[in-house]
């Protein structure tokens, strides 16, 4: 298992770096949780299992010494992503690939074991087996997996220093990535606004896709929060939450490296990578290009030429 | 009119109802997978499956409310001088808080030492709370992060309800805690209920066993791991600073004001706040007294674990609801660090920093 794997490459990569950045079991089996590995002690407590959803990636800016961290597939996106906009020095970071067969969605597992306490959580290849109070519950993964693992096409990461285990080629259709953009296009404008307002009500503006988010950089200067300038009112109202969300959104046009973070920590269930994977889309059939992918890339968004090849402009 | 009451589930809506003739009911309702305190409409599902993804809090104290609106006015003899029409919000309408825990209507006394029961009392909160019944639903047992015993409450805790409800055969037992509870168990709607009180105390019980107590018995927060820095930074480093925690707590109560003006008329609005944002409590000079992402959250863990116990006669400003622990983007355990906080073999050097200054 590349768990054993993992904690050796740790232990050998821990006396070059400050802090090996990583996954422990957390408050229940349920649950995983970062951990800063700063001494060879704390190695024994490092997990790897489909309960490792958070990308760790998202801590790399705010460590201003070397570090080393686990990512995924998904989670290396981030780091090339970050390589482009020259948010990080790649020479203070160590990266620890672990190629992933797919994670799990906790909030899936908890509403289909009814929500009850966990007492124990095993895997299979294929399945997670879940103990409550009122017995066992097998469930395949595809069934808990969150929406992004349905069409990964990166199950290795892109770029890493050491491997945990084999590299493994994506078995998903490419087109599969925006199958639910596509899905959600058929539908009237009349559809969408009822769909997204309904969504979007639900929003608490507590931030924590915004924060849990790689690719947000403006962080304390987020315009939603400024108090000067005042850009957004306080109030909750829908229009509100829509226009923090739409800014959000917009602020990630051809950057979203598609990690899922915000959905998977909104604690109101919403959405919340639709629009910034509908803007993706638009972004991959303008530009042809796909964030966090090759280190060399240069973000649409931060270049611009006179002739775009699908850009009508006005000509006067 | 009996004080113990008893309720068939399937006439849960019709419950609600009854209690909506003359008040808005707000209730956990069901939208989509989230279960959320809304003002009832009969085209809402109700859920008391699970405890609501929010606490009813905003049903007393909302998120955003009005404190009043302005209008500025130029006065036609003096056209140089603008005078300004000032009206507050004195709309408090009737309410019924339903389907809540008791860990969220025990939020509510939380808030009243602070918002009512002091010389300086908040009219809004005030007249709110007394316009308020609350109708609580006891846990059957525990959900994950759940430690409601550990901060002197339970699942079938009565503190801040007006009536309880617990699940018995097909339906609820109801117990009447206050005069305005027993106005509510005055309904035609509901039954005698004398013959399930004891299965109702055996399944109530049963829930306070069932949840874990995280602290020792008795003690007390150590004062030099509270002040270490390396502790803080330690168990800090992996917070994103979102407000999901307060923002989901039901007795946080810390709030913004702001003028939201158009050009002549604006409203000024009390908005709730949270001590993880990075602008909480930022000077106007600039100066931030809690710039760093651990000493906001020490403030966080303080104020509920030290602070405000010191203040109220040692109650504890957590209910231990849960929600922080559950729905944290990264599993923070709040329950985990005052654990530490309150071992009795607390040593701020087991915490040292030995390779790296933790403090970011």
């Amino acid at each position: 298992m590349s768990t054993q794997k993992l904690k050796e490459i740790i232990k050998q990569v821990l006396p070059d770096v400050e802090t090996v950045i990583c996954w422990q079991e957390g408050y229940d089996k349920l649950n995983v949780t970062p951990i800063f590995i700063t001494s060879p002690e704390q190695v024994d407590q490092v997990v790897w299992n489909p309960l490792c959803a958070q990308n760790l990636a998202s801590y790399l800016p705010s460590q201003k010494k070397k570090v080393a961290v686990a990512v995924k597939g998904c989670d290396s996106r981030t780091i090339v992503q970050y390589m482009q906009e020259g948010l990080i020095d790649r020479n203070n970071v160590v990266i620890i690939g672990i190629p992933c067969k797919g994670t799990v969605s906790k909030k899936k597992v908890q509403k289909a074991i009814g929500n009850e306490p966990v007492e124990e959580v095993t895997f299979t290849d294929d399945a997670i087996k879940v103990k409550t109070p009122s017995g066992e519950k097998t469930l395949a993964l595809a069934d808990v997996c969150p929406t992004k693992c349905t069409s990964c096409q990166f199950p290795t990461p892109i770029v890493y220093d050491q491997l945990t285990g084999d590299a493994i080629k994506s078995d998903k259709p490419p087109e599969s990535v925006y199958a639910d953009v596509v899905e959600l296009e058929g539908k009237t404008l009349e559809e969408r606004k009822a769909y997204f307002a309904s969504q979007f009500d639900k929003c608490i503006r507590c931030y924590a896709c915004r924060n849990a988010c790689p690719m947000c950089v403006c962080q304390d200067s987020c315009i939603a929060e400024t108090r000067d300038p005042h850009w957004i009112t306080q109030r909750n109202s829908l229009d509100e939450k829509v226009m923090f969300h739409m800014i959000h959104a917009l602020h990630l046009a051809g950057r979203c490296v598609e990690c899922g973070e915000c959905e998977r920590v909104c604690p109101m269930e919403i959405p919340v990578a639709k629009l910034k994977k509908k803007i993706n889309k638009e972004m991959k059939d303008l530009f042809d290009y796909t964030p966090g992918v090759n280190p060399e890339d240069k973000p649409p968004m931060y270049t611009f030429n006179v002739d775009e090849a699908k850009i009508k402009e006005h000509k006067l | 009119m009996a004080d113990k009451g008893y309720l068939p589930k399937e006439k849960i809506k019709e419950f609600v109802e009854a209690l909506g003739k003359d008040a808005a009911v707000y209730a956990p309702c069901l939208e989509g997978d989230t279960i959320t305190f809304r003002q009832y409409t009969p085209d809402k599902e109700i859920s008391l499956d699970r405890p609501a993804n929010t606490p009813p809090k905003g049903a007393i104290y909302p998120q955003c409310e009005t404190l009043l609106s302005f209008e500025f006015k130029k006065d036609a003899a003096t056209p140089q001088k603008m005078d300004v029409e000032l009206k507050a919000n004195t709309d408090f309408p009737k309410a019924v808080v339903f389907g809540g825990r008791p860990c969220d209507a025990k939020g509510f006394t939380v808030i009243d030492r602070v918002f009512v029961n002091t010389d300086t009392a908040d009219p809004y909160y005030k007249k709110r709370r007394e316009n308020t019944t609350i109708v609580t639903k006891c846990c059957n047992g525990p959900y994950a992060g759940c430690f409601c015993v550990g901060v002197g409450g339970g699942p079938a805790s009565r503190e801040g309800s007006d009536v309880v409800m617990t699940e018995v055969d097909g339906g609820y037992y109801l117990e009447a805690v206050t005069e305005k509870g027993k106005a509510v168990m005055s309904l035609p709607i509901i039954q005698d209920g004398s013959s399930y009180e004891a299965k109702a105390k055996q399944a109530n019980e049963k829930a306070t066993g069932a949840v874990r107590n995280p602290f020792p018995a008795d003690a007390r927060i150590s004062p030099e791991l509270f002040d270490s820095g390396d502790f803080w930074g330690r168990v800090v480093e992996k917070c994103v600073s979102c407000g999901a925690c307060t923002f989901l707590c039901p007795t946080c109560y810390c709030f913004n004001i702001t003028d939201e003006q158009a050009i002549t008329t604006g409203e000024r609005i009390r908005s709730w706040d949270s001590c993880m944002f990075q602008h909480f409590t930022l000077e106007t000079s600039g100066h931030n007294p809690r710039p760093a992402k651990y000493k906001r959250f020490r403030n966080r863990v303080g104020h509920k674990f030290s602070y405000y116990p010191e203040k109220y006669d040692g109650a504890i400003a957590c209910t231990g609801c849960g929600r922080c622990i559950r729905y944290c983007p990264v599993s923070v355990d709040i329950s985990e660090i005052v654990g530490y906080l309150k071992d009795p073999k607390a040593d701020p050097k087991q915490w040292a920093a030995d390779k790296k200054d933790a403090k970011n």
